[in-house]
């Protein structure tokens, strides 16, 4: 793993000892710092990081699902359009515990390159989180799209419904067994749009008798 | 600020909860329905000045907006999704609809963060190349807006300008990369191809006019009265709620906050090679967003001719393996785009597509501030804070 920027390495010294033991985990990307917090202590890092870090500035909120990517095609159907991913269940950096993971990201524009990358894990039956909006104000719209997206829920967020989506809109789409709608009811159009050649089966004019010329 | 201004370590004081900063959520819930009290006026989904399907249902005291609720998602393609059953190649296509405006300057933070995770550079003269494009797309936005800020407080003839000024820097996009709206010519390792013959020598002359188009705009609307009354101490975003929210680029630089991702952020591009400056307004206002843009354009106006004479000469393409397979690891990267911080948080697990691709787009945040921004305003004002903030649909919805 890259060594984290010098900016990070502070940042991550301090988390330590404002956080204690409320981080779990922690590891480099590519020069930045993810930083992976308890569950109970969502709320307590941000404000953490946005009192004492001097991160004022909120980038994004977001969710990860780690649940292998169920196939699209089927194997050998020559349908190479969607990539292969594993097939087992593997954690990225600084590694989770289940299914569900928020993800954060918050910057100072105060400070150089300051910025600390946040995540906390949700069990799969209790999506619940603390809402972030009394500490960043403009969590509220990222919260409500993870709210439609993976279907957390963020305790203290004055008003969670569909940010994209309609409002009788069921189900959660960035989850990983959500399927792409688009994908089940046409093929990928590289695939099928071909003529069969002369002679070849499927070609109707051959089939009925025609001359096939 | 640093860090001896931070609290000291210890018990964290209790929060203090800025009343003024949640007015809006009080209540945010808008009944949609008419309501027999205030009047609701819909503004959208059709409508001139929210540049594209943004719908805005407001509260109104007479002329005052009581509440303000932004709805969003007339265009959301889904493209979070769709990244994962796409191939990296495939995907610079789809994230050149995100802003629209300035496609070229979405392509290089993905791109970038391809390059990172494969632990690829591209050589020297491809990233001047992105750079020079990066920049055109950024006066392309930007002269847009100026001219069409214009016509959002009524002055016809801006807009004019800007739609003239755009088509020189399209044109000029247009002979590198044969498309004028979407690019789709960065690769991952490089760039497609070398700057045709006559090129530089046509950009040169361009950027002279655009220099001088800026003098234009800055006679015929910034000095105007009629626009200075319009646009002056209304729609004011005070620095630390901006920050909170998220809002970035010129927006917050307008507000006095001096951050710019091309300097402030971690290296990219050959911005560190160039001698230019970052511009900040202390105001706040639609003027000052107005302003500072102004002057941003002639900085990359400026950027672009320093470019031109210092650019290196060597080969357009790193070696990149035939099937592009990116190794497993989580990398973000940001950059200054012209409507402000674009960044992608790419998580891949050794395919040669991403596994999951957070897109963290300008417009998104800097138009969640509108409840609370346009509380209190007068209706006319409405559409002058929405000019002003400049956003693209497709940005915020994705």
């Amino acid at each position: 793993m890259p060594a984290l920027r010098e900016q990070a390495a502070d940042a991550l010294a301090q988390l330590q000892a404002e956080l204690g033991d409320a981080i779990v985990e922690h590891a480099g990307a590519f020069g930045d710092v993810v930083v992976r917090v308890r569950r109970d202590a969502w709320r307590r890092s941000a404000r953490v990081c946005k009192e004492r870090l001097g991160c004022d500035y909120l980038s994004f909120i977001g969710g990860v699902d780690w649940m292998p990517t169920p196939a699209v095609a089927e194997e050998g159907s020559g349908d190479t359009s969607t990539p292969a991913q594993p097939k087992e269940q593997t954690y990225g950096t600084a590694g989770s515990e289940g299914r569900y993971q928020l993800l954060a990201l918050v910057e100072s524009t105060r400070r150089k390159s300051w910025r600390v990358i946040l995540k906390t894990d949700l069990p799969d039956d209790d999506l619940h989180a603390e809402s972030w909006v009394a500490v960043y104000p403009g969590a509220d719209w990222h919260e409500r799209e993870a709210w439609e997206m993976y279907g957390f829920v963020f305790d203290g967020h004055p008003s969670l419904r569909h940010l994209y989506l309609p409002s009788e809109f069921e189900g959660h789409p960035l989850r990983k067994d959500y399927p792409l709608l688009a994908r089940e009811v046409k093929p990928w159009p590289g695939l099928v749009d071909v003529e069969p050649m002369p002679g070849e089966p499927g070609d109707d004019d051959t089939e009925d008798g025609g001359e096939a010329t | 600020m640093t860090t001896t201004d931070l609290p000291p370590p210890g018990e964290l004081p209790e929060i203090a909860v800025d009343p003024a900063a949640f007015r809006h959520l009080a209540d945010s819930q808008v009944n949609v329905e008419l309501d027999t009290g205030d009047m609701v006026l819909n503004i959208g989904p059709q409508h001139p000045a929210t540049h594209g399907t943004l719908r805005i249902v407001v509260r109104l005291d007479g002329e005052r907006v009581v509440s303000a609720d932004p709805i969003i998602g007339y265009m959301h393609r889904g493209y979070e999704k769709l990244t994962e059953f796409r191939t990296y190649p495939q995907i610079t296509t789809l994230i050149n609809r995100i802003d629209w405006l300035s496609s070229f300057a979405n392509e290089v933070p993905f791109i970038d963060a391809a390059e990172q995770l494969m632990a690829i550079e591209a050589p020297p003269r491809a990233q001047y190349l992105r750079t020079i494009l990066t920049e055109l797309s950024r006066i392309a936005t930007f002269v847009l807006f100026l001219g069409e800020m214009g016509l959002q407080v009524g002055a016809i003839t801006p807009a004019f300008y800007g739609f003239r000024d755009r088509e020189y820097v399209l044109n000029l996009i247009e002979a590198v990369t044969g498309g004028r709206f979407h690019p789709n010519f960065n690769r991952i390792g490089g760039i497609k191809d070398d700057l045709p013959w006559g090129w530089i020598s046509e950009c040169r002359g361009v950027m002279n006019k655009v220099l001088a188009s800026c003098d234009e705009f800055d006679d015929l609307v910034v000095g105007n009265p009629i626009f200075q009354k319009r646009t002056r101490s209304i729609g004011i975003i005070p620095r630390e709620l901006g920050a909170a929210y998220g809002v970035s680029g010129s927006n917050l630089r307008a507000s006095g906050v001096d951050w710019d991702l091309r300097r402030d952020g971690p290296k990219y591009l050959v911005y560190d090679e160039l001698d230019w400056q970052v511009w900040t307004h202390p105001d706040g206002d639609s003027f000052a967003r107005y302003w500072v843009r102004l002057q941003e354009t002639r900085e990359s106006a400026r950027m672009v001719l320093q470019m031109l004479d210092q650019m290196p000469s060597g080969p357009l393409m790193a070696k990149v393996p035939r099937i592009i397979k990116v190794p497993e690891g989580e990398v973000f990267v940001n950059t200054e785009n012209p409507l402000g911080e674009m960044g992608y948080y790419v998580i891949s697990k050794g395919a040669t597509g991403p596994f999951r691709t957070k897109i963290r787009s300008a417009s998104f945040s800097n138009v969640s501030i509108l409840p609370w921004l346009l509380r209190g305003v007068y209706v006319p004002d409405i559409v002058t804070i929405l000019a002003s903030l400049y956003f693209i649909l497709g940005d915020i919805d994705r």
